[in-house]
């Protein structure tokens, strides 16, 4: 439970609580790792790399297990919701299916609900507009650029219209128009559906343009360092790139990432 | 008169009218495929005519293509009822092979512990020589049919096995991971994620199953040695080398090196159209 501004309390959508992560080659992932976010939050994962945000990413998901501690997703174990469509995920790597169409690819998760192709087209079509594929949907993935196979895998996160979305790196092979328009495409869901978002970037500029909350991993073992809240009352618009709020905060968040580098450094 | 313009490339007037010369050649490409391996057979088989007629080499020793081709005619009856039975036996075996194997397989790669448990029986299978054990097949079943059947199943059998297992278990881990988020059923995963990533894999053994199945069915009537109505071309090779009839053994060795070559071109024409259009083993390369 954590305290809103007018004193009233909200439980939390997502709480990791001292949360270690020891792989079976003994690789420990993360080290007591604690981390509330509320229901609408917008938090981006920034760290070095190989510092487990993806790793802490797919357990929230409930795609690896906890090592120690807990993890609670709407007030189930991680993993443990009842409804997967609750759930979008964009992988590290785009994960498509090589032997089905683009449109085959963004219909898997409606068609493992129950939902047919001809009642999932609409939805399937709306995706691939929004990632700018319309006119591929009959491609197979071989046939695309990487980019265009990360969008595809971004249209089948969005498809079943999640309220958790949880994306690794999602635009980090895309070109810079391209992401800025998938940027405003994720804040204007976000805004719109009341969305919870988690998103990985190596960007310190676009985790500051989309978030409203920083945070900041370091490696070795992978943990929270910094919990940097940001202004959500501006709107994200081109002004928002150009004025100094947004400079001053790139410079305070870009600090604070440096610092978990040199972290690394004295490490060794 | 035909409209040209200039080529940038090469400063030269081309017939606009004529042909994309990278389809020219992509076909003519295709049109060798065909043409130079039958050219070569062809080259090869005149070479043997010529030389037997040449050297004189009397036909109980080694017959020339004509004489083959005419023996296949005289005993085109009786050589195309072995082939059929020898077809018959080929094909049900492989057949069985698939169900058996695929249905196994997929035990396996649900069941780590039925898999070790089980798997050693079918390396035994795999590893003794279908010759050593084929006797002793002929002993306990009475019927001859059932008993060649078996020992060419055996032989086809463990490719399909093992590559199935293989297959169902190589499917992308992202990929399973995604369609655990999506609470998938068992089901589901088995049709939409296993079956599809195990297709490669079950492509590959079939092709190597289907001749195997052939060279079984040949080789366990070698050892039944059975004679009679209702055989084989192995019968009518073992037969022909009792009565020292080459030519007829010539004759029923091309039959059977016929029917290896269909088997082979009809699971490559399947792993074609199966896997074509996405899996990199079929998948023809831009140049
Ligand atoms: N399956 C695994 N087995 C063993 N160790 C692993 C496994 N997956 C990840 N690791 C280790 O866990 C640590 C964190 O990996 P993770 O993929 O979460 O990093 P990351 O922060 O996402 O890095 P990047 O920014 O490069 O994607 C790394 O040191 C990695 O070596
Ligand atoms: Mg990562």
């Amino acid at each position: 439970m954590s305290t809103l501004p007018h004193g009233a309390t909200a439980p939390d959508l997502i709480d990791m609580r001292d949360v270690d992560k020891v792989f079976s080659n003994g690789t420990i992932a993360l080290r007591g790792m604690s981390l509330s976010i509320k229901q609408g939050e917008f938090v981006s994962f920034l760290g070095p790399s190989g510092c487990g945000k993806s790793t802490a990413l797919k357990m929230i998901a409930g795609l690896l297990s906890v090592s120690k501690g807990a993890i609670t997703v709407n007030g189930h174990p991680a993993g443990q919701s009842r409804d997967g469509s609750d759930i979008g995920f964009v992988f590290q790597e785009a994960t498509l299916m090589p032997w089905a169409t683009v449109f085959d690819n963004v219909h898997l998760p409606l068609k493992l609900h129950g939902l047919g192709k001809a009642e999932a087209r609409e939805r399937v079509d709306e995706a691939l507009a929004m990632v700018g594929l319309s006119n591929f949907a009959t491609s197979y993935p071989r046939e695309l650029s990487g980019g265009m196979r990360m969008r595809v895998s971004i249209a089948r996160a969005m498809v079943t219209r999640p309220k958790l979305l949880l994306m690794d790196e999602p635009f980090a092979a895309l070109d810079e128009m391209t992401r800025s328009k998938l940027n405003d495409e994720v804040l204007a869901l976000w805004k719109s559906h009341g969305l919870t978002v988690i998103f990985v970037t190596h960007s310190v500029f676009e985790s500051v343009y989309l978030s409203s909350r920083v945070v900041v991993m370091a490696a070795r073992p992978g943990r929270v360092v910094h919990d940097i809240p940001l202004a959500t009352d501006i709107p994200r618009t081109a002004d928002y790139r150009m004025s100094t709020t947004y400079a001053e905060t790139c410079k305070q968040v870009s600090t604070a990432l440096e610092g978990t580098m040199t972290h690394v450094d004295l490490n060794h | 008169m035909s409209i040209s313009t200039i080529d940038p490339e090469t400063g030269l007037a081309v017939d606009l009218h004529a042909p994309d010369p990278r389809l020219l050649r992509e076909r003519r490409e295709r049109r060798l495929q065909l043409i130079l391996p039958v050219a070569a057979l062809g080259c090869a088989i005149g070479l043997w005519e010529f030389l037997v007629w040449y050297h004189e080499v009397p036909h109980y020793l080694i017959p020339a293509p004509s004489l083959i081709a005419k023996t296949l005619v005289t005993d085109g009856a009786s050589l195309m009822q072995s082939a059929l039975f020898t077809v018959k036996l080929t094909l049900l075996s492989l057949a069985l092979a698939i169900i058996g194997g695929v249905s196994l397989g997929m035990v396996f790669a649900l069941s780590r512990p039925i898999e070790m448990s089980l798997f050693p029986f079918a390396v035994i299978l795999q590893v003794t020589p279908v010759v050593a054990i084929a006797p002793l097949i002929l002993i306990y079943v009475s019927n001859t049919f059932a008993a060649l059947l078996i020992c060419a199943w055996i032989v086809a059998f463990f490719p399909i096995l093992s590559n199935t297992a293989i297959g169902l278990r190589s499917a992308d881990h992202n990929l399973r991971d995604m369609f655990r988020l999506y609470q998938a059923t068992p089901w589901q995963r088995l049709r939409y994620l296993l079956i599809p990533s195990a297709l490669p894999y079950f492509m590959a053994a079939l092709k190597i199953a289907g001749g195997l199945a052939l060279i079984g069915a040949v080789v366990a009537e070698f050892v039944a040695g059975t004679a009679g109505q209702n055989t084989g071309l192995a019968s009518r090779i073992l037969e022909s080398s009792f009565r020292n009839e080459i030519p007829r053994m010539f004759a029923a060795l091309f039959l059977v090196s016929v029917l290896g070559v269909i088997i082979f071109l009809a699971t490559s024409w399947l792993s074609r159209a199966v896997l074509g259009h996405w899996h990199e083993s079929e998948i023809k390369r831009e140049g």
